[in-house]
């Protein structure tokens, strides 16, 4: 689906955890998530915790987004 | 006796060359031209009528064209549809793949072609149509013939074949079960470190399950001014309202839904929920943010760090779901984007 988009001309990041198969599969700008079932917010931690990575994360998205890059790129994290 | 109607262009046809590619689709008993081939090869099957169409006419009336010969066929009874051999020629080749697709799709019949490589059909139709490897030109008429009749006949015969490589057409990244028998040798185990020894051994090894070739996309530029950008939010995540209104399944999808998120801050639990069958789903739907952040997305949005978040998010599951299938999906979803102006997507997977 994000090969789909990005060939109508969107620019689009992929943001999941599987990273070999965003890779494999040919996305080009792609956000690490934690883990398959909760992307965005381990629920063992705290609604805070939970909260200030998925605002990081999500945020990084948007850098990817406006950020020009030659090859398939995966952005650092940093929470 | 089973029954094949044939497809062949103004040329084949015996109408004329260029001049007469504006040809509009007819409809005779028997065969005609390569048909005469075809016929001869086939066992246990005749050809009862064949279609012929200009190549200009397909081309540039795909619709029209495909719906009148849909409506020629419809009286019609036939187990095969063949159309070709469309050899290297590129008009020939892209018709033969749109009406094999139209008629599988219409009527449940299997359709068969052939043309080259290097014909653009092929990379159009691959994956929905089986194509044979053909030749450049008509010289290859009767080994083209031959290998299309070959596994016609054993389709026909209720035989599916053994899969691409050895029937001879271009691989769909399409899988069918088959049951070996019941022997060491044939346990998955015991083929998996018989695989494993030949690598290791860097002897050549043939994987079971080949991954075909991707193709690579141009990287869309940067979004250059991000106070204008309308960003959509996708998930194959499986989150939807509670009473999942699409009946989006939770593994192999084929469908996928829009939800309306404006004027929400965020996606409650008890109205939103995950359906995907591919992971325990009690975080998601504790939370559904974690799969479609929208919260943090409105949290941007306030603090002005990009144009506007578009009003409806995207959503179906990505477990078991093939390329072909999420390909169409995205293809779908897309004039509902472009008609709000989306510059920008983030999509999520689990």
């Amino acid at each position: 689906m994000v090969k789909e988009f990005e060939k109508a001309g969107f620019t689009i990041v992929h943001m999941c955890n599987l990273i070999p198969v965003s890779l494999t599969v040919g996305a080009n700008r792609i956000v690490p998530t934690i883990s398959i079932p909760y992307p965005l917010g381990d629920p063992n931690t705290s609604t805070e915790e939970q909260w200030k990575l998925r605002y990081h994360r999500v945020g990084v998205a948007l850098d990817a987004l406006a950020t020009d890059i030659t090859e398939q790129t995966v952005f650092k994290t940093r929470i | 006796m089973k029954k094949v109607i044939h497809y062949i262009n103004q040329f084949f046809g015996g109408i004329g060359g260029e001049d007469k590619a504006d040809q509009e689709p007819f409809i005779r008993e028997g065969v005609i031209g390569p048909g005469m081939a075809v016929q001869a090869a086939l066992k246990d099957a005749e050809i009862t009528h064949t279609v012929v169409c200009g190549d200009n006419y397909m081309g540039s009336n795909t619709e029209t064209a495909i719906s009148e010969i849909l409506e020629m066929l419809k009286d019609k009874e036939f187990d095969l549809f063949i159309a070709g051999p469309a050899f290297q020629a590129g008009r020939f080749g892209v018709a033969c793949g749109n009406i094999c697709k139209a008629v599988q799709k219409h009527f449940g019949v299997p359709a068969l072609t052939s043309m080259n490589e290097e014909n653009p059909g092929v990379e159009m139709f691959k994956q929905d149509v089986i194509i044979f490897r053909g030749g450049k030109g008509a010289v290859k008429m009767r080994q083209d013939v031959k290998v299309l009749t070959d596994y016609a006949n054993k389709l026909l015969a209720g035989d599916r074949g053994g899969g691409a490589l050895a029937e001879g057409y271009f691989p769909r990244g399409c899988r069918h079960e088959k049951f070996l028998e019941d022997v060491r040798e044939n346990t998955a185990a015991y083929r998996g470190v018989q695989m494993l020894i030949k690598k290791m051994n860097k002897q050549p090894y043939q994987s079971e399950l080949v991954i075909p070739a991707r193709e690579a996309i141009p990287i869309a530029p940067a979004i250059q001014d991000m106070s204008k950008a309308v960003i959509a939010m996708v998930t194959t995540g499986g989150i939807v309202p509670m009473d999942n209104p699409d009946r989006i399944q939770s593994a192999s999808a084929t469908r996928w839904g829009k939800y309306d998120i404006s004027g929400m801050d965020r996606l409650e639990s008890n109205v939103f929920k995950t359906i995907h069958a591919g992971f325990d789903p009690a975080a998601a739907n504790a939370d559904p943010n974690v799969i479609v952040p929208l919260d943090a997305m409105r949290a941007y949005e306030k603090a002005g760090r990009f144009g506007r978040l578009h009003n409806w998010f995207y959503s179906t599951v990505g477990t078991g779901t093939t390329e072909a299938e999420a390909r169409r999906m995205a293809q779908e979803i897309i004039p509902s984007l472009v008609k709000d102006g989306v510059t920008a997507i983030i999509l999520g997977s689990t």
